[in-house]
């Protein structure tokens, strides 16, 4: 870092999928940006076509392979891996990092540390000293302290094609929440503040079981009476889950929040709800996860929630009948069944 | 009372890192007293108009100020109190009243002045007075007269009190990472932060100090305990400056933190209570107050501005003090539980004058009920471990330069709000390394296992009503006890090879000797006992609060689960 002219230094992001390569863009409109990607094939395509993902790719992005590179010349970085590789990309990052680098991360899942030996099938309990979010993981294997993420209703596609939408970027440090705005912000895309990180990451992670489900009712057929339901309760269920696992309320019912979650539940465009929509229509799990290009984090979600609901004893309806459809064979149906005959009465208690 | 010995002490004597007084940075720092009184003064002015850049909220403060003295002055007055205190705040406040008749340009000086003689007020009041004579005589009249306590009471001889066979060494018992502060002391400056559990902390950690070879620490010590003669006289010997809890008010917490700031720049070694008060409830800190901690960062940072040549670089050291037994537990206790669930602020009492204390001492060295304390390894102001030349590591291994936590573009930035976030950051390592180096003693685990017992039995119950339990009813099988015992400790043992916590060497062995250790020496001078053994030889309690206290020490492992 030898120039004090912040705007000739690049940014960087780690991670060529949809929403790195589209980030990637956004960040290039005032900035040149270094966007890591793992494949040294990608690598040379990028940067000869400028196409990835079918997006076409700003001229000021510059796709490297080299976390050195990455770290020497950036002062600001966005990840943007999905959770089960988070871990692992940062072990390699780590040794090129300084406490002053900002980390302003987009990962929307969990990442699970387990005693030796065990797997998330064999482990008996999970509490929230085995689940991390992705500050978290950046804490544990970095020096970096200067950590932020960016959490909201942000689907590619339509960031791509410059449609109206909004995100939150949470971090406990002002600088990074200012950092993050100034390099974020356009005439078509508003920025939201929030100093509970923790809170907004698992806002953003616990949404994605909801997207399932929602995906589950329109796979069976249902209108929007059903998923007006789903989403109201299913937006009770994060706070209560968010509240056991260290969020605050507010963070839900933000931006990353209700905001995150009613984009995903409508549309059939997010992985997880397609999931959902597969499974309604009578798929195997298995066959499902085979055919997808990336990852459907709120598969894996549903799992750990489960776990750490039965851990902390928080009533989570929603996940636990999902897990039962998801792992232990039960049918959509039933679990729909279940869930309107639950006496259940009280509508808001958390307020 | 039999009692077993315990291993024998290895604990060595140190020789002092520096020989001379006058190469001590607390005896510099008093020596030029006055100056330094100036300089707090007038830089604390300085942040004030800093925090307040409009007169009409400064004018506000200082209304808010006087107010509250005076409330003070007529609700909590101490002995320590100066005497003007009085005529001192009515004559603030009606200057305040006359400034509001007049206009805005004839206002700013005045109200600056006033400032700053409120402030100076303040910066004599907490400023230390370290004399090298009477730190002198005050080391050498506790080593003697707790020199005689000891060997009086232990050799059971006539003319055992002029013997010199046992030390305040074999009573008291270093452990941990001496060499590495002994190191670290010499290339930067210390900030001590110990665990606060009695009003005898700060004259053990005094002799501790000493007994390290370390120069004499500048301490945070509660104004309250100047009220104790006995006390007051060795505070002011070891270097302490005065630390006022009641008066929270923006000048006075300002005032404080900058003479602490200051003086930890000028390479003064400090301690202070991050905790803030003892720990009423027994249990170790959890939650540290921010505002002395963010000065040891706030020093980090000045010093890393300096131009001139490579910066003094700070060194933060927990420490747990280890008791078997606190002198003001029943007290504390009862404070705690009829404040529980109210988070507000109340005055400290001190039931205990200068004669209670020192029948306490004769009775504690007669006893074989001995104290430790352990040093934690130094970490830097973020909180990250420092190897013995004071790099910083993280958690591979690796060096970090910690003056890049205050850095952006290559610059060195002030951004008060990320500083305040490191101190949170810091504080929570600190909780975190006092559970690692916690001593776990035979009857803080004996406590533990009794009450987690009796509460799981009557888990129906809720803490206050398990609490007004008749005691005669509490009985434990001892067989039953034994077994839950051994449980529980042999996790500790599995725990203390995860690194998480340490125990005293007496809690190995046989446990029905251990048991035995423990409840002889739980609480041991209370009028009732906190935990005793029955005729059938059951373990019963009198005093379930005070179980309750000792209890806690264990608070916060997740142990419960083993019960």
């Amino acid at each position: 870092m030898t120039s004090n002219n912040s705007s000739e230094i690049p940014v960087g992001v780690i991670g060529a999928g949809n929403f790195g390569t589209v980030i990637a863009n956004m960040l290039a409109q005032n900035r040149k940006v270094l966007l890591y990607a793992r494949n040294s094939e990608d690598v040379h395509r990028i940067n000869s076509t400028h196409q990835n993902r079918g997006y076409e790719v700003h001229p000021q992005v510059e796709a490297v392979n080299d976390f050195e590179r990455i770290g020497r010349e950036c002062e600001v970085i966005f990840p943007m891996v999905p959770s089960s590789h988070f871990r692992e990309m940062m072990i390699k990052l780590a040794p090129h990092l300084h406490p002053y680098h900002m980390l302003i991360h987009g990962t929307k899942g969990f990442d699970l540390v387990l005693p030796k030996g065990e797997t998330i099938e064999t482990v008996k309990k999970l509490d929230r000293s085995m689940v991390k979010t992705m500050s978290e993981v950046i804490r544990e294997e970095s020096v970096a302290v200067r950590i932020g993420c960016l959490a909201g209703p942000n689907l590619s596609k339509e960031l791509a094609e410059r449609q109206p939408a909004a995100t939150v970027v949470a971090s406990h440090f002002n600088e990074v929440i200012q950092t993050g705005k100034k390099l974020l912000k356009s005439d078509r895309f508003q920025v939201y503040e929030n100093s509970d990180i923790v809170g907004v990451e698992i806002a953003g992670v616990l949404k994605n079981i909801i997207a399932i489900a929602s995906g589950a009712l329109s796979g069976l057929g249902f209108g929007d009476n059903a998923k007006g339901l789903l989403i109201s309760r299913g937006a009770v269920e994060m706070v209560y889950l968010g509240r056991a696992l260290g969020g605050d309320t507010k963070a839900f019912l933000g931006v990353a929040g209700i905001g995150d979650l009613v984009t995903t539940c409508n549309s059939p465009k997010s992985r997880n709800f397609s999931v959902g929509y597969r499974l309604a229509k009578g798929e195997k799990l298995q066959d499902i996860i085979e055919d997808m290009k990336e990852v459907a984090e709120g598969i894996n979600t549903v799992r750990i929630a489960k776990m750490c609901a039965d851990h902390y004893k928080v009533r989570a309806l929603i996940t636990d009948r999902l897990y039962k459809v998801l792992f232990e064979g039960h049918t959509v149906e039933e679990a729909l069944d279940f869930l309107l005959r639950f006496p259940l009465n009280v509508d808001i208690d958390f307020i | 009372m039999e009692i077993i010995e315990e291993k024998k002490n290895k604990n060595k004597k140190y020789k002092p890192i520096l020989d001379r007084i006058p190469d001590w940075p607390v005896y510099q720092l008093s020596k030029n007293r006055k100056e330094f009184v100036e300089e707090v003064t007038s830089k604390s002015v300085e942040r004030i108009l800093e925090m307040r850049p409009s007169y009409k909220q400064l004018i506000e403060d200082l209304q808010a100020t006087a107010y509250r003295e005076q409330n003070r002055i007529k609700r909590n007055r101490w002995r320590i109190d100066p005497k003007d205190d009085s005529s001192f705040w009515s004559s603030v406040k009606n200057e305040l009243v006359e400034l509001g008749a007049k206009d805005q340009e004839e206002v700013k000086p005045k109200v600056d002045e006033l400032l700053t003689k409120i402030v100076h007020r303040y910066a004599s009041e907490i400023a230390g007075n370290f004399k090298p004579t009477s730190y002198r005589f005050a080391r050498e009249a506790v080593k003697f007269w707790f020199g005689r306590l000891l060997n009086g009471a232990r050799i059971k001889k006539f003319g055992g009190f002029f013997r010199n066979q046992y030390a305040l060494r074999d009573k008291i018992h270093i452990v941990g990472k001496v060499k590495m502060i002994r190191k670290l002391a010499r290339q930067g400056t210390v900030v001590m932060v110990p665990t606060h559990f009695s009003n005898l902390d700060s004259i053990l950690i005094g002799w501790v100090i000493h007994a390290m070879g370390l120069p004499a620490f500048i301490y945070g010590a509660g104004l309250n305990l100047f009220n104790i003669k006995i006390i007051a006289y060795f505070m002011n010997s070891l270097g302490a400056y005065k630390v006022d809890r009641r008066k929270k008010n923006l000048p006075y917490l300002e005032t404080l933190k900058m003479y602490s700031n200051l003086a930890i720049q000028k390479g003064a070694h400090s301690l202070f209570f991050p905790g803030g008060t003892r720990s009423r409830s027994g249990m170790i800190e959890k939650q540290l107050k921010l505002g002395l901690l963010s000065t040891a960062i706030e020093a980090q940072r000045t010093l890393y501005n300096n131009p001139a040549g490579e910066a003094r670089k700070i060194f933060v050291v927990p420490v747990t003090l280890n008791y078997h037994f606190v002198l003001e537990a029943p007290d504390l206790i009862e404070d705690y539980l009829s404040k529980k669930g109210q988070d507000r602020y109340f005055p400290e009492q001190d039931k205990y004058g200068s004669f209670q204390l020192i029948r306490f001492m004769i009775k504690f060295f007669g006893n074989r009920s001995n104290i430790s304390v352990s040093i934690g390894p130094g970490l830097d102001v973020m909180g990250n471990y420092v190897d013995e030349e004071g790099n910083s590591l993280d958690s591979h291994g690796r060096i970090i330069n910690t003056k890049d936590y205050f850095t952006s573009s290559g610059q060195l930035t002030i951004d008060r709000q990320r500083e305040d976030e490191y101190t949170r950051m810091l504080s929570q390592r600190i909780v975190s390394e006092y559970h690692k180096i916690n001593r776990v003693f035979a009857s803080h685990l004996v406590s533990f296992v009794a009450f987690e017992i009796w509460q799981k039995k009557h888990s129906q119950l809720d803490l206050f009503s398990l609490l007004r339990l008749p005691e005669e009813d509490l009985e434990i099988d001892y067989l039953e006890f034994k077994t839950v015992f051994k449980r529980v400790r042999k996790q500790i043992y599995q725990m203390k090879e995860e690194g998480k916590i340490n125990f005293a060497s007496h809690l190995k062995g046989k446990s029905d000797l251990v048991i035995k250790r423990g409840i002889d020496n739980a609480g041991v001078f209370h009028l009732n006992r906190s935990v005793a053994k029955n005729k059938k030889g059951n373990i019963i309690t009198q005093d379930l609060s005070l179980l309750y206290y000792y209890h806690n020490r264990l608070v916060g492992y997740d142990l419960e689960q083993f019960i």
